[in-house]
């Protein structure tokens, strides 16, 4: 098997969970990858200060695209402010796999959008 | 290291020491030259000589080993001037292709542009000659306007000749060759038709140099651009302009070297070029480029052509093995360079450049500083291979191999 595409990255890919667009939303950011151009939105609703719903939209590497499906099934029922905390080791060990420095910003894309939505912090987590 | 003149071209692979790294066990096939060219021994050893026998303060030094660099750093800007068929004064050594074009931007922009003028991109521009002309317009008020890409990838001369009917175009600035769609613009005859309109043309020479012959007399533009890592050499710029344009123009950046008189209040220029040659030259990198035209001068640029042609050929020949390919750009290849962008369905493009990885393939993968471009394609990346003189047929096969193989991890 393949070290990178492994056989759950590529099904998150092929399938990702909870992809679309959610009307209402209580939250929403939209961003992008500037190094390849990447474009990853999210809308979050938003009960009792938890994450009660999210979809992801835009399109992406098989990468970024597994990291936020993989993410998105640990972000539903969080309470908001333990979001901004979160870092770029959480999202990489949710996926699983070595990252390296020239695909780090895909795997931390959906990470990025989500902290933007539940915080206005629009940099890259660390 | 022979004369290169006489080499088959499968033999000048060896005059590129970078060429015979081998990464987990295969020799790398580099197919991203419209991003940077490898350099030759030639043009190594021809810096590494300068810094070691010759190097010194250019323009300053009354001592013999200052001439001894300043008659290399200009020796060098004769050549490459020769080399595109322009005079040496109306050469300016910049950065890179990006400042070059800024410069005229700047310069020549401020100077000439104001509010209900139009200034006319087309849609397969490089951010390059995109961005400085949005924040001129930002400035000043004027509008930016695209040429429109055809069904062929091609511009029209017809919708160039609509625009510039209007009257109000002050500027055309056009890619030679498109760094994506790999298309050669018809820039002398775009060049011709806009100065009838009273317009003054810009070329992003950057694709084009390296790869082809390129008469600035008969292309017979206001303003050429383009940078040496392209071609063969290190990273240092060119803006060839007409001379009467650059003695019109204010400086670009002030400071030593551009001056004539400096009093406490205001100075005087100094001639051309070095009007616009502000600061400390990059010497060592004019050097470099001086034997990196040498080199493809050496080889023929007519035989780069159509050595490039043929991979070109052969790869849009065997690239459509590969079930699910999109390729993009034109298909006569009369009017199409050395570059081949392409999608494939159910892989991103940085999936397919890390799988292609796997197989010591260098190919690039994502918007190629051509984001307009992208959406008039309807996508947000692809990815790109791209030739120059050291590639070869079985690279091109390797690349399809491993787009095939690259299938097979995605299961598709």
């Amino acid at each position: 098997m393949d070290a990178l595409y492994r056989d759950y990255i590529l099904e998150h890919y092929k399938n990702p969970r909870n992809f679309g667009e959610l009307e209402p939303h209580d939250l929403q950011w939209h961003d992008h990858n500037p190094l390849c151009g990447d474009e990853l939105g999210v809308h979050i609703l938003v009960e009792d200060g938890r994450v009660k719903d999210l979809r992801f939209h835009g399109q992406g590497c098989a990468i970024s695209q597994a990291a936020a499906s993989i993410s998105s099934e640990e972000l539903i029922g969080m309470p908001i402010g333990e979001i901004r905390d979160l870092g770029a080791e959480w999202v990489i060990d949710q996926l699983g796999i070595e990252i390296s420095p020239t695909r780090r910003k895909c795997a931390l894309l959906s990470l990025k959008v989500m902290r933007g939505a539940t915080t206005g912090d629009a940099s890259w987590p660390e | 290291m022979g004369a290169v003149a006489d080499k088959p071209l499968v033999d000048v692979r060896a005059d590129f020491p970078v060429l015979a790294r081998e990464f987990a066990g295969r020799r790398v096939a580099y197919l991203d030259s419209a991003a940077t060219s490898q350099r030759p021994e030639q043009v190594i050893a021809a810096m590494d000589r300068f810094q070691r026998e010759s190097y010194a303060p250019i323009h300053r030094g009354v001592y013999e080993l200052a001439r001894e660099s300043t008659q290399a750093f200009e020796s060098a800007r004769t050549r490459i001037a020769e080399f595109v068929g322009w005079e040496p004064a109306g050469s300016i050594f910049t950065r890179n292709a990006t400042e070059a074009i800024n410069l005229v931007a700047y310069s020549w922009g401020r100077a000439h542009v104001g509010q209900g003028d139009e200034l006319l991109i087309t849609e397969m521009e490089h951010h390059s000659n995109i961005v400085p002309w949005q924040i001129l317009c930002e400035e000043t008020g004027a509008k930016l306007r695209y040429l429109t890409l055809t069904d062929s990838a091609e511009l029209s001369l017809d919708e160039l000749d609509s625009l510039l009917a209007g009257g109000r175009v002050k500027l055309v600035a056009v890619a030679h060759v498109s760094n994506v769609l790999g298309t050669i613009n018809p820039v002398a005859e775009i060049a011709r038709r806009a100065r009838a309109a009273g317009a003054v043309t810009l070329v992003d020479g950057a694709q084009a140099v390296p790869q082809m012959p390129v008469d600035l007399r008969e292309i017979d533009a206001d303003f050429y651009a383009w940078t040496g890592h392209k071609a063969l050499g290190p990273t240092i710029g060119l803006l060839h302009g007409r001379r009467e344009l650059l003695e019109s123009m204010r400086p670009f950046l002030g400071g030593g070297h551009m001056i004539s008189r400096v009093e406490r209040e205001r100075s005087t220029w100094n001639e051309l070029p070095y009007k616009f040659e502000a600061g400390t030259s990059a010497a060592t990198e004019a050097v470099g480029l001086g034997a990196a035209v040498e080199y493809l001068d050496a080889i023929g640029m007519g035989r780069i052509r159509a050595h490039e042609r043929e991979l070109t050929a052969y790869a849009l020949e065997r690239l459509p093995e590969v079930e699910g390919i999109h390729l993009y750009g034109p298909s006569d290849l009369d009017r199409r360079g050395g570059v081949v962008a392409f999608a494939i369905d159910g892989i991103h493009p940085h999936d397919i450049a890390e799988l292609c990885d796997r197989e010591a393939v260098c190919v690039r993968a994502g918007h190629h500083c051509a984001q307009p471009l992208m959406r008039c394609l309807g996508v947000g990346a692809t990815a790109r291979a791209s030739f120059h003189v050291y590639n070869s047929r079985d690279e091109v096969d390797r690349l399809v191999d491993a787009l095939g193989r690259a299938r097979e991890v995605f299961e598709l």
